[in-house]
């Protein structure tokens, strides 16, 4: 059967079964109830050393019932699609509710808020799941790499191609669903003898034919694997910093944790009162958009069947949004912003410069490419984390340095970004380009 | 005997006995392969939430379905089913062979039943106490974090359990099953004073049932000394002060901070890395690695732990291995893939996060043993440097070798002496060099109070850390001041 043909076929069974779970927990004298199903087929290669390491054929499925009695909630879920387990599920999911807290915040997406048509947003582009052809693209793209004598060996390549469906349906008569794919592709690399570096280069696509090419991926992977080696701290310093568009996204990760509902109503977030506030400079806007064509993370409805909108996060440097869901808006008096299941294609405003621009700018400093471990405290903003990357003098790559940690406050580092490149990436769910920080602390020898 | 009571929940209503997993495992052999796998797994998982003093949240989650692996030499060829009956398990076994494109002959061996000691009870931790007790038991937690102190303004308190029942069958004639329970309790905190705002948390667990957390300890509640100690936290936190950045010497404290021999050693010693000559540590069998004062063990044989386990997910018991030994390489983690292409035996460290996973070499629980110091001539033999005794998670970069780890609660020592508390600061070093900065070991070897997940290419596995208090003479400690 054809993906294409195989997925219309789930599309209407999961929309039936999202039905049928949703007249069980009416009939089980539930006041409200809301479904997620989700089906994927796939296959994941894996080559090493040009031969194959591994070949998985994954086939997956999952079923979430949340139901709300009196504003008490249960919740179940199972990955058992049969209309007994999934019966089972919605009693497991009402008996719960019989012991939870009737709490007047609980219950499924208003109305009025939900999505009332679902724009086709381009996400479903099938692949043919051919095991060879992949492994003979993964081995080749080694090749390329292992064609450099300095390389001294492929850590592995993979190459990941799935597609599925996701219906989403609650008792307000909401049921909708949407096929989509994903493909991805990458290549790890190992150099040196006494003193190892590994790096590696990915590429991920709705469509597999918008994919880097292997000679792409292969190249990227090897100069930054080359790059890491001879790296070495450097001493404890306080400098200007970028954030190499790699790693830079993360930043904002951080911006969505603290102003995220759930971190919000309790107390969690160093932005408590933000809306409305100045957090980055003037010329610093972030505009979401969830209906990008083929993009990575656009979706015609959050995980609660809300309409998103498209609309800047940050204008101006001040904050017009939080990351509402339905429970969490409730609980701080707002309504749902549409973001129950994370956020939807982030755009963030450059400053017009290129990146050997921004370096110039920063002139003697940290470029930051990788980062470890977590060391951020959403509560207080305070911020210390792992690095690599590289020395630069007068805007010049002077030397890798690894085995160092910058630190600041989430604050200071936003208040404090002096510009953003326009080498954004727009594979990413948060699109930007290399940002410069005027300055950090450095631990190191 | 848990075999009888596994196969008949698993196999049994989807019509299969140990004939047709033997008619399984000779339909991937007939294509040229060296070894194939069923892994049959079912679990029921529940967890209870409380927050603003009512337990708004329940949920049961049900997961069931069957792995099948195949091995031809250094390649994997691997599908797996949501539904256990004969005919979903013969497809699966179909695609899995596809790995091998050549037919075969190759024999499955008569299966013979694995005789494991068990390190834990059989019983469903999910039903141990009543519905309304596991509430009672959340919010006698919550009025009790808000009597600690009139500055907790939020508690979160959690409480979730995982009854699973898994069964293996080789053609090695493997066969073997295991019931594992898992629960965990949790309380998380936040804390307001002087326009100052932090979050404590504490919580345990390991595989028992409920009643592990009713039991007294000290004359207390064992779930209560959770939340003490998420109040403490919170509370030493609002009066933290900026931590130092720099190379320095560093204490950390017994239990939990065995994170670090997680992140430093753990991972290097993993046999896929090392069969592929990945790891900082490959090569280096027999070499000093660490300090001579510095023992290491992954143990799975552990009552009641966390990370044990009586069978790997690959039907091999499990065992106490020692890794280091007075600072020398003693042994790597082997799964039975990666120890037959290096010659050795698999270890019982074949782990998997489920029927939907690969198994790969893994940690159970893994422990420095005590040393000869007393913990309090660590602290009194530092100039300067800070004494961490909490971490939240930490990273390794297992080629480079490079690990980091972030406290959760630190203090400066200045003078041999502890002084002000600091804020969470991340620490960075090289795992081989860290290792050999080991300069003093104490004696007071303790285990994590059993919440440690670990994540390896994706998938995550319950697991142990613990040592005894260490002093390092130097790591660079990431903080701001």
């Amino acid at each position: 059967m054809s993906p294409e043909k195989q997925v219309s076929q789930e599309l209407s069974q999961l929309k039936q079964a999202v039905e049928f779970a949703i007249q069980e927990a009416k009939q089980l004298g539930a006041d409200e109830s809301e479904v997620s199903i989700s089906k994927q087929t796939g296959i994941c290669v894996a080559t090493r050393d040009q031969e194959v390491e591994t070949l998985e054929f994954n086939h997956d499925g999952a079923l979430g019932i949340a139901v709300y009695t009196a504003n008490c909630k249960g919740s179940a879920s199972t990955s058992d699609l049969s209309p007994e387990a999934i019966k089972n599920a919605v009693k497991a999911a009402y008996d719960i509710s019989k012991f939870t807290s009737a709490d007047k915040a609980a219950g499924i997406a208003d109305k009025e808020l939900l999505a009332t048509d679902i724009p086709d947003l381009d996400l479903f582009h099938p692949h043919p799941l051919e095991p060879d052809r992949f492994i003979e693209l993964a081995k080749k793209c080694e090749g390329l790499a292992l064609a450099n004598p300095k390389i001294k060996a492929s850590d592995g390549a993979n190459i990941n191609s799935h597609y599925g469906v996701k219906v989403f349906g609650n008792s307000h008569g909401f049921v909708g669903g949407y096929p989509t794919s994903r493909h991805s592709i990458s290549c790890m690399l190992i150099a040196g003898e006494k003193d190892m570096q590994r790096d590696y280069a990915y590429s991920v696509a709705r469509d597999f034919s918008d994919l880097d090419s292997i000679e792409e991926i292969a190249a990227q992977a090897t100069s930054k694997t080359l790059g890491r080696l001879g790296s070495r701290k450097i001493s404890t310093c306080e400098v200007p910093v970028v954030f190499d568009q790699e790693v830079a996204g993360s930043l904002f990760g951080h911006l969505i944790g603290a102003i995220s509902g759930g971190n919000l109503y309790r107390r969690s977030s160093f932005l408590l009162d933000s809306l409305g506030k100045k957090l980055f400079p003037s010329w610093l806007s972030i505009y979401e958009d969830p209906f990008v064509k083929k993009g990575l993370s656009s979706t015609p409805f959050d995980s609660e069947g809300v309409a998103p909108k498209a609309k800047h996060i940050i204008a101006d440097g001040v904050l017009e949004s939080y990351l509402l869901t339905t429970y969490a808006g409730r609980k701080l008096g707002m309504q749902s912003t549409g973001h129950a299941g994370g956020i939807h294609n982030w755009l963030v405003k450059n400053s017009g410069v290129n990146r050997t621009e921004l370096l110039k700018q920063m002139g003697t400093g940290l470029l930051v490419t990788e980062m470890m471990g977590q060391g951020v405290n959403t509560v207080t903003g305070d911020y210390s984390r792992g690095a690599a990357g590289y020395w630069v003098e007068n805007g010049e790559i002077a030397f890798p340095v690894h085995e160092i940690t910058v630190a600041s406050t989430l604050p200071e580092m936003f208040a404090n970004v002096v510009a953003i490149a326009d080498d954004f990436d727009k594979e990413s769910a948060i699109q930007t380009g290399s940002i410069l920080i005027s300055s950090m602390k450095i631990a190191g020898s | 005997m848990s075999f009888e009571k596994v196969s008949q929940s698993l196999l049994v209503p989807g019509g299969i006995g140990e004939q047709e997993l033997t008619m399984a495992l000779t339909e991937v052999a007939k294509h040229q392969i060296d070894y194939a796998d069923l892994y049959f797994q079912h679990s029921r998982h529940e967890s209870w939430v409380l927050e603003d003093g009512i337990v708004k949240e329940g949920s049961y989650n049900i997961e069931q379905g069957v792995g099948v692996r195949a091995i031809s030499g250094e390649q994997t060829g691997f599908a797996y089913s949501d539904v256990i009956n004969q005919s979903a398990l013969i497809q699966t076994c179909q695609a899995a062979r596809g790995i091998s494109a050549k037919a075969g002959s190759a024999k499955v061996k008569p299966f013979s039943r694995v005789s494991a000691e068990q390190f834990y009870q059989s019983d469903n931790p999910l039903v141990s106490l009543s519905n309304q007790q596991k509430i009672a038991l959340l919010e006698r937690a919550d009025k009790y974090a808000r009597s600690l102190d009139s500055s907790v303004t939020q508690v979160i308190v959690s409480l979730s359990g995982v009854y699973e029942e898994v069964l293996v069958a080789a053609s090695d004639g493997t066969l073997a099953a295991d019931i594992r329970p898992l629960i965990r309790f949790n309380c998380s905190v936040l804390v307001e004073r002087n326009e100052r705002r932090e979050r404590g948390s504490a919580g345990g667990g390991g595989r028992s049932n409920y009643s592990y957390f009713l039991e007294d300890v000290n004359g207390r509640e064992r779930a209560m000394g959770f939340v003490d100690e998420a109040v403490r936290q919170a509370l030493v936190n609002l009066e933290a002060v900026d931590a130092p950045a720099g190379l320095m010497p560093v204490v950390l404290g017994a239990g939990w901070p065995g994170v670090l021999l997680h992140e430093a050693v753990g991972h290097g010693l993993e046999g896929d890395f090392n069969r592929k000559g990945s790891s900082a540590f490959s090569g280096c069998m027999g070499e000093k690695v660490a300090s001579s004062l510095c023992t290491v063990v992954d143990d799975g044989t552990m009552g009641n732990r966390r990370g044990s386990v009586s069978i790997d997910d690959e039907g091999t018991p499990g065992q106490y291995n020692v890794l280091i030994e007075k600072g020398v390489l003693k042994g790597y983690m082997q799964d039975k893939h990666n120890a037959q292409l290096m010659n050795t035996h698999s270890t019982g460290n074949g782990r998997r996060e489920s029927y939907a996973h690969l198994p790969l070499p893994r940690m159970t629980n893994t422990y420095m043993l005590s040393g000869e110091s007393e913990p309090e001539e660590l602290i009194a033999s530092v100039k300067r440097g800070i004494y961490a005794p909490n971490f939240g998670g930490g990273q390794v970069d297992i080629t480079s070798g490079k690990f980091v780890f972030s406290a959760s609660e630190a203090y400066l020592i200045e003078d041999g002496k502890i002084t002000a508390p600091i804020k969470g600061a991340t620490l960075i070093g090289s795992g081989p060099e860290a290792m050999q900065q080991v300069s003093m070991v104490g004696n007071d070897l303790a285990l994590d109070q059993g919440v440690g997940v670990c994540g390896k290419e994706g998938q995550s596995v319950p697991v142990g850390v613990g040592q005894p208090s260490l002093k390092l003479d130097e790591l660079t400690v990431g903080g701001t001041a």
